[in-house]
């Protein structure tokens, strides 16, 4: 059944539009050498030249295009204060300090799991989009959409739309020509190197790196990445563009499985315009119809505008982005030509069929097993980060037992523990906790290198702001209280300011 | 002509080959995707002219650019040496004590120390410094020679009954042989091993007991104390143990100690100054005070 995925016409089942087969493979297989022999196992690679293109669809596409990229160059620049000592940076992945800060979120490397869950949350996002309205992502947000649009709107101003550009490809190399590419590929680069540059203003902080930056003192890891991103921005936008989508991301692959027939998708109405011709001038629609053509002019222009550079009247397409620029394209020839826009159209499969076989649209189904399912989902998740986040302590407390020695019994008999005690200080102050263990009968604390004397009850200890620190402690108890070799042992530490955190360990004795 | 063959539901070409009624689809890969393949070719025969690459024998090929995975290791151990020198010399012009007293040198102190004790000195004492029969445990509050971070360190570096002018106790001589000198009887040892065991509340033999008391105060106390405290409570630097513990060196049941006693105990250990400079013997002395005997 993989032969469905990679190119899915589920028009053809429904609509039972022929294909085009020559002949019946299946019953009448012809003569394998010759066809080898023309078969080639590599395919080459057509330049799409997309065309210019004026509709709803394009207006959406700049806007989304302009909002995207201005969240993505001005967002290390938001401020956001957090106190003294802490970077103001509102978003701000502190890899060397292992600290990521978003908002008013800062997470250690412990906490990771909270990216997991974004990441989680994102992909659902990512179903939940597809199933309601195919593959938007890919049309409008995705950063490879999202720079080659930009790329192709430069390289319209610098060459021209897509006829001129096609002469200037297949045309001879004169100045002109070699003036207006290296031009382009100016643009490009230096769009690049913005977006290599910008990138890293999210792991350092933004005003300090563009000051070196501009004082040429950049770290060579930073130029290092900032190259990295400015070959891959200007390759993929550039060069790559569609192959991108076609070959080298998974997603294609499998969004049909998000798809059903109630999801929007950019379909061909092949049930109106089929019986496909050029409109003739002295031709009347009505002589048209009698004629049994269709409402398509074959003009081509769905084509041309296509990014993706297919042709959609061939049905649903894994190469097709969903980007509705199509629409757009045909909707334009139809207002010319006086016919009703939305021969290709952005629509559910369902209702297409029901339009198609004589009845009424079927209007858009918002709730569906899988929209309510991947919504609940959402939320679930959503919730959990939530309250998560609000509960984020501020203080986390592990402990280690020393296994060499298990144990160490002093002289007046009694049996002693020790174990590495960290404190993971989360706050912005330094804090002062107080130590208690229970479990144990007669149990009492001490920590090593401090001085203070072993107290039967707690231990007195501090931890600096925003750090881990820790301690050497040593629990004692006598041999009297101790029942068999292991037994457990809480530890548990309060901030002065009422805030707890327990852990529980063991406490090893001899066997008997 | 070629004739071309598509699958009927799929629309797809097929290659032609057909496997009981299958038929592969061909979804060519694009051209330029071999070509990358034909890049990372050429990029590693790039790569074998700048980098090792071939085995020769007993050697290999180098490469232009001399590229070592050993010596970059030699080099950043070089680094961190580097890195280190500014704790070591402060560490080496500081007391013990006053190291015990500044956090990063403390910090710096006990993670070298670590790993110079499970060099140098877990062989014996055990990882931790758990110890062993005639090794003593560390970690736990009996010291011979003393436990404080002074004590310790004085005996790091100038060893036990070692080869050193101001090694602890005196080279070759320990504990007296009371039985195989002479200077006690069979019955005498039994006595004052007892009396031991009573100091403990184990004697199972109070005349006896008593017996070894008198025995004990005319051989014994003069190191261990007159109460059996130890010679470090006493304020001599023999080595005596306190004989009132639930920790013994050698074995705290009768045999033993009567054994002990007519054999005689001298314990040594080297003087690791020699071995050692003095920011690593200091380092291990921090390192085992915190182990939790130190006093
Ligand atoms: S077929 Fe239409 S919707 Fe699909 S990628 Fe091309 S222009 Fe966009
Ligand atoms: S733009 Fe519309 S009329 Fe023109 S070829 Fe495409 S579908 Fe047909």
């Amino acid at each position: 059944m993989s032969t469905t995925t990679e190119q899915q016409p589920p028009q053809t089942d429904l609509l039972e539009r022929p294909v085009a087969v020559a002949g019946d493979p299946l019953a009448a297989p012809s003569p394998k050498a010759p066809r080898r022999a023309a078969r080639s196992m590599y395919q080459k690679h057509s330049k799409v030249y997309p065309k210019a293109v004026h509709g709803t669809f394009r207006r959406i596409k700049w806007a989304a295009l302009a909002v995207l990229l201005a969240i993505y160059y001005v967002l290390p620049w938001v401020r956001w204060d957090r106190g003294p000592n802490a970077p103001d940076q509102a978003v701000l992945l502190d890899l060397a300090n292992r600290r990521f800060y978003l908002f008013f979120v800062e997470l250690w490397p412990q906490q990771i799991y909270y990216l997991t869950g974004a990441l989680i949350l994102a992909a659902l996002g990512l179903f939940l989009a597809t199933s309601l309205a195919g593959r938007v992502w890919c049309g409008y947000a995705c950063p490879q959409t999202v720079w080659t649009d930009l790329y192709v709107w430069v390289e319209r101003l610098v060459e021209g739309d897509r006829g001129e550009r096609i002469r200037l490809d297949q045309g001879a190399w004169t100045a002109r020509k070699a003036g207006r590419k290296v031009l382009k590929n100016l643009i490009w680069l230096l769009i690049a190197l913005a977006t290599g540059g910008a990138w890293i203003f999210y792991f350092t902080d933004a005003p300090t790196l563009l000051g070196e930056m501009l004082r040429f003192e950049v770290s060579s890891t930073a130029l290092g990445f900032i190259g990295l991103f400015t070959a891959t921005t200007y390759l993929l936008a550039g060069f790559a563009r569609e192959q991108v989508c076609t070959y080298m991301c998974p997603w294609p692959r499998f969004q049909s499985a998000m798809i059903d027939e109630d999801s929007l998708i950019v379909t061909y109405q092949d049930w109106r315009g089929e019986g496909r011709s050029l409109l003739r001038k002295s031709q009347s629609w009505e002589e048209r119809r009698a004629e049994g053509l269709g409402d398509c002019i074959d003009c081509f222009n769905c084509v041309q505008v296509c990014p993706a550079g297919i042709d959609i009247r061939d049905g649903l397409q894994m190469q097709c982005i969903g980007c509705g620029l199509c629409i757009d394209a045909c909707d334009e020839i139809m207002t010319k030509v006086g016919r009703p826009t939305g021969l290709i159209t952005f629509d559910t499969q369902t209702s297409q069929v029901a339009v198609a076989t004589g009845g009424q649209p079927v209007p858009f189904r918002l709730l569906r097993p899988r929209t309510i399912l991947y919504t609940l989902m959402m939320l679930v998740i959503a919730g959990g980060i939530g309250v998560g986040l609000l509960l984020k302590p501020g203080l986390d407390i592990s402990v280690l037992r020393d296994r060499a020695p298990l144990f160490v019994a002093l002289s007046d008999g009694s049996v002693r523990n020790a174990y590495t005690f960290k404190i993971s200080n989360m706050t912005r102050d330094p804090r002062a906790y107080t130590l208690a263990v229970s479990g144990v009968t007669g149990a009492s604390l001490s920590v090593a290198g401090d001085g203070q004397d072993e107290q039967a009850g707690t231990q007195r200890l501090t931890a600096g702001a925003d750090m881990v620190a820790t301690y050497r402690i040593f629990v004692t108890a006598p041999r009297t209280g101790l029942q068999g070799a292991s037994q457990p042992l809480t530890f548990r530490l309060t901030s002065a300011d009422g805030e707890v955190a327990t852990y529980d360990s063991v406490f090893m004795g001899p066997a008997n | 002509m070629a004739q071309k063959e598509k699958d009927a539901l799929s629309g797809v070409e097929t290659t032609g080959h057909e496997w009981d009624g299958l038929r592969e689809l061909n979804n060519p890969l694009p051209k330029w995707w071999l070509y990358i393949f034909y890049v990372c070719i050429a990029w590693s025969l790039v790569y074998y002219v700048f980098y090792p690459a071939w085995p020769l024998g007993k050697s290999y090929t180098k490469g232009l650019l001399g590229y070592s995975q050993r010596e970059e290791l030699v080099q950043k151990v070089a680094e961190g040496k580097k890195a280190q020198e500014k704790y070591l010399t402060a560490i080496a012009a500081t007391s013990v004590e006053d190291i015990q007293k500044n956090k990063d040198l403390l910090a710096f102190a006990m993670a070298g120390g670590r790993s110079y004790f499970n060099e140098n000195c877990a062989a014996c004492h055990g990882a931790g410094g758990q110890g062993a029969k005639g090794f003593p445990t560390l970690a736990d509050d009996v010291w011979l020679w003393g436990g404080t971070t002074a004590d310790i360190y004085k005996t790091i570096q100038h060893g036990i009954r070692a080869d050193d002018g101001d090694t602890r106790g005196t080279v070759g001589i320990g504990m007296t042989a009371f039985g195989k000198d002479g200077i006690l009887n069979r019955e005498q040892i039994a006595q004052v091993a007892e009396y031991v065991l009573s100091l403990n509340k184990r004697s199972t033999d109070a005349a006896a007991a008593e017996k070894g008391k008198t025995v004990y105060d005319e051989n014994c106390a003069a190191c261990h104390g007159d109460s059996a405290q130890g010679s470090v409570a006493v304020g001599m630097d023999v080595g005596a143990p306190p004989l009132v513990t639930a920790n013994w060196l050698y074995g705290g049941d009768k045999a033993t100690l009567v054994e002990t006693i007519t054999n005689g105990r001298a314990g040594v250990m080297p003087a690791w100054s020699k071995r050692l400079d003095d920011a690593t013997v200091k380092s291990l002395a921090v390192y085992v005070h915190n182990l939790g005997g130190g006093k």
